[in-house]
């Protein structure tokens, strides 16, 4: 029995030493594409000399890894569509589209030195400001046409596009749309109240309170009001804790969700047959609350020049329409206007931006998350 | 967005875990006595070895030992404090709740339709019927069932829309039947049942006829007989059941995940502070997190086997 176990801890010990080892060769092995180190310190495509540099470059790598991009979000479906029709040498792997911003730093943590690590990011400003030394600087061809607080001043990340909260609601359902977020306290809204997952978890349900929290008394600063909003819908039955997607709202499970305008519109009939026809969208009167999300690159990108030339490709106007036609305002939305490179059809639908709208700051987004981790379970459990 | 989790099915006992456990031990007795010559059969035990390791317990240690860890890999203990915490000590109580009901419906439930079975024939087509139709529905579980749940019992689905406009009578009065955490226990007893019938069967069909027997010849009523010898001898049985059900509940993710967006249960809690966008930089409280789970099922588990040893002495 004795000599059993030993043999036994002796094949356990093999087993594992055949395993790690197997482990280590593959992960040398999985570092492949070694390209050329000049595209991964490139700081513009000038550096590389010129687009047609960079695009050779990216053509050359013939990969580009992107990572929670869902094709329903700000129109990144037509975006990655667009980019590998424009380059068709470079083969684009989306992983994880309904990931959050802290799956992607993560990827990039665990994957580091691996041909699948993400090249860019699309990242919220809470999880961008505490990883900023994963992050490589890079300047786009336009890079004057983002405003200047809308970006690093060393290229480390610059604003994509924000939309603004919002509220979709099913029209065969809720007769008179909501003019301000007290009307979703009313008895017409029972069991129908939905936001986009855990505020202590998503940026985009963390927005739905920062709204209720202006929409009742409440400032960027003090957020909670937001959350004593929530505790009374929770009270009057309004609020469900479904999470809100597509098909939720064509089967009319949730009737009502607050997310991010591109997300509410895209759910309409601007989602065309995917889309329902009743779904409606309000941008509530009164401050408006937007957030932009960072582009950025891994400073470890596997395919450097094709991620230098998909942040290119981001940033010129046919792209910056894209994310405009799916209700999102675009960083270089200004410029474009000056220069007359808006759609301006597009623009009409979708409405002028506001002149001012509400974001938060890191420092208040820091002190936001604070309350929401100390009162935001009590207040709907 | 979610995957099964993989502690679903790990804590799944095989069929028939109470005979092969009193198989097992009267294989050892009858081989202690002899010296074996180590063989090369040990070798075939390798691969599971190093997949027990590699999938296991690597990660068990390191999912555990994050949560002794700052964000920036300085060695503390401030994470422990986590498990103070009003909402985090809401969650196991959530969890606790909901696997303790769970476990109790799904084990009283499944010992009646094992009790049930008892008079069919043991080769019958019905016990074949039922026993292979437990095991596909013990597995049951994650996005599936979610998904089954919300279309019978949600906001829109066919039974609540049936007893509105027939009776109506709205399910959802009260606030969310479904999409809450003592909602969970609806879809958590519709697999514990049939896990149940799976774990169970084997120690009713363990109960030896000669005893019902013996017991009429002194004089019993069928009651008696239940009450004073088949209950005892089966209870060990039921409790260690009962227990593998609560661990199996314990250890759910997907089908809450499915369900609630807004927490209120450990493994949730646990995906929070893991992917949390809004508050930065408690990733390392999930292996607080995970070391309490442990913690508990280590226990849940040692019950259990405690439980299975008295239990297996009637079925030598």
């Amino acid at each position: 029995m004795k000599r059993n176990r030993i043999v036994a801890g002796l094949a356990f010990t093999a087993a594992v030493a055949v395993v790690l080892t197997g482990c280590s060769s593959s992960s040398t092995a999985g570092s492949g594409s070694t390209a050329d180190t000049k595209a991964a310190t490139a700081t513009s495509a000038a550096d590389l000399g010129g687009m047609d540099a960079l695009v050779k470059a990216a053509n050359a790598e013939g990969k580009l890894n992107v990572i929670t991009l869902p094709p329903s979000w700000a129109n990144y479906g037509k975006i990655i569509a667009g980019f590998e029709k424009k380059y068709p040498g470079i083969k684009i792997t989306s992983a994880n589209p309904n990931g959050s911003s802290a799956d992607e730093v993560a990827a990039a943590k665990s994957l580091k030195g691996q041909s699948t690590a993400p090249d860019v990011f699309d990242l919220g400003t809470a999880v961008l400001s505490q990883n900023t030394d994963l992050l490589a600087p890079y300047k786009v061809s336009n890079w004057a046409d983002i405003p200047t607080d809308f970006k690093d001043a060393s290229g480390k990340w610059f604003y994509d596009y924000t939309g603004l909260m919002s509220i979709g609601y099913d029209s065969s359902v809720i007769k008179t749309a909501p003019t301000s977020v007290s009307d979703l306290l009313s008895s017409e809204y029972k069991n129908k109240v939905a936001i986009k997952g855990d505020p202590t978890q998503a940026n985009e349900a963390a927005s739905a309170v920062y709204l209720a929290a202006l929409g009742t008394g409440g400032s960027a600063s003090n957020i909670q009001p937001g959350i004593d909003f929530f505790k009374d819908l929770k009270s009057k039955g309004n609020f469900i804790s479904t999470l809100p997607t597509q098909a939720t709202v064509n089967s009319g499970e949730t009737p009502v969700v607050i997310q991010w305008s591109y997300n509410n519109l895209a759910w309409g009939s601007a989602g065309g047959s995917a889309g329902n026809p009743n779904w409606k969208t309000v941008v509530l009167p009164g401050t408006a609350l937007g957030s932009y999300y960072n582009q950025a690159i891994n400073k470890d990108a596997p395919h450097p020049a094709a991620a230098r030339l998909w942040e290119e490709y981001l940033y010129t106007p046919e792209v910056q329409n894209l994310y405009l036609a799916s209700g999102a305002y675009p960083a270089t939305l200004s410029a474009m206007q000056k220069a007359g490179t808006v759609d301006s059809a597009t623009l009409k639908t979708v409405g002028e931006p506001p002149s001012d709208f509400v974001q938060l700051t890191s420092d208040q987004a820091a002190s936001a998350a604070k309350l929401l981790t100390a009162g935001w379970a009590k207040a709907v459990n | 967005m979610t995957t099964h989790s993989t502690t679903d099915s790990l804590t799944r006992a095989p069929r028939s875990s109470v005979s092969s456990a009193a198989a097992g031990a009267g294989a050892t007795s009858a081989r202690s006595g002899r010296r074996r010559r180590p063989s090369v059969a040990w070798l075939g035990f390798t691969p599971f070895a190093a997949y027990v390791v590699l999938f296991l317990a690597i990660p068990a240690v390191i999912a555990v030992a994050s949560g002794f860890f700052t964000a920036d890999g300085v060695f503390t203990f401030a994470n422990l404090k986590a498990l103070q915490d009003p909402t985090i000590v809401k969650a196991f109580q959530g969890s606790f709740v909901v696997s303790i009901s769970s476990a109790l419906l799904g084990a009283v439930i499944g010992a009646l339709v094992c009790f049930a079975l008892l008079g069919t024939r043991a080769d019958g087509l019905l016990r074949t019927a039922i026993d292979s139709a437990a095991s596909v529905l013990a597995q049951f579980g994650g996005i599936m069932l979610a998904f089954a749940f919300i279309a019978t019992i949600g906001f829109q689905g066919f039974v609540t829309l049936w007893l509105k406009t027939t009776f109506g009578l709205d399910l959802n009065a009260n606030g969310a039947l479904l999409y809450s955490v003592p909602g969970l226990v609806i879809p958590y007893t519709y697999f514990e049942v049939p896990l149940m019938v799976l774990t169970f069967m084997p120690a009713m069909e363990g109960l030896k006829a000669t005893w019902g027997e013996a017991a009429a010849t002194l004089g019993a009523t069928r009651f008696h007989y239940w009450t004073r010898i088949a209950m005892p001898v089966l209870a060990p049985a039921f409790w260690g059941s009962v227990l593998l059900l609560f661990a199996n509940a314990f250890s759910s993710f997907a089908t809450a995940a499915a369900l609630l967006s807004q927490g209120g249960i450990v493994p949730l809690t646990i995906k929070q502070q893991l992917t949390s966008e809004t508050v930065v930089g408690v990733s390392n409280t999930a292996g607080v997190l995970a070391l309490g789970m442990l913690v508990v099922m280590v226990v849940v588990m040692g019950a259990y086997s405690l439980l299975q040893r008295r239990a297996a002495r009637w079925q030598r």
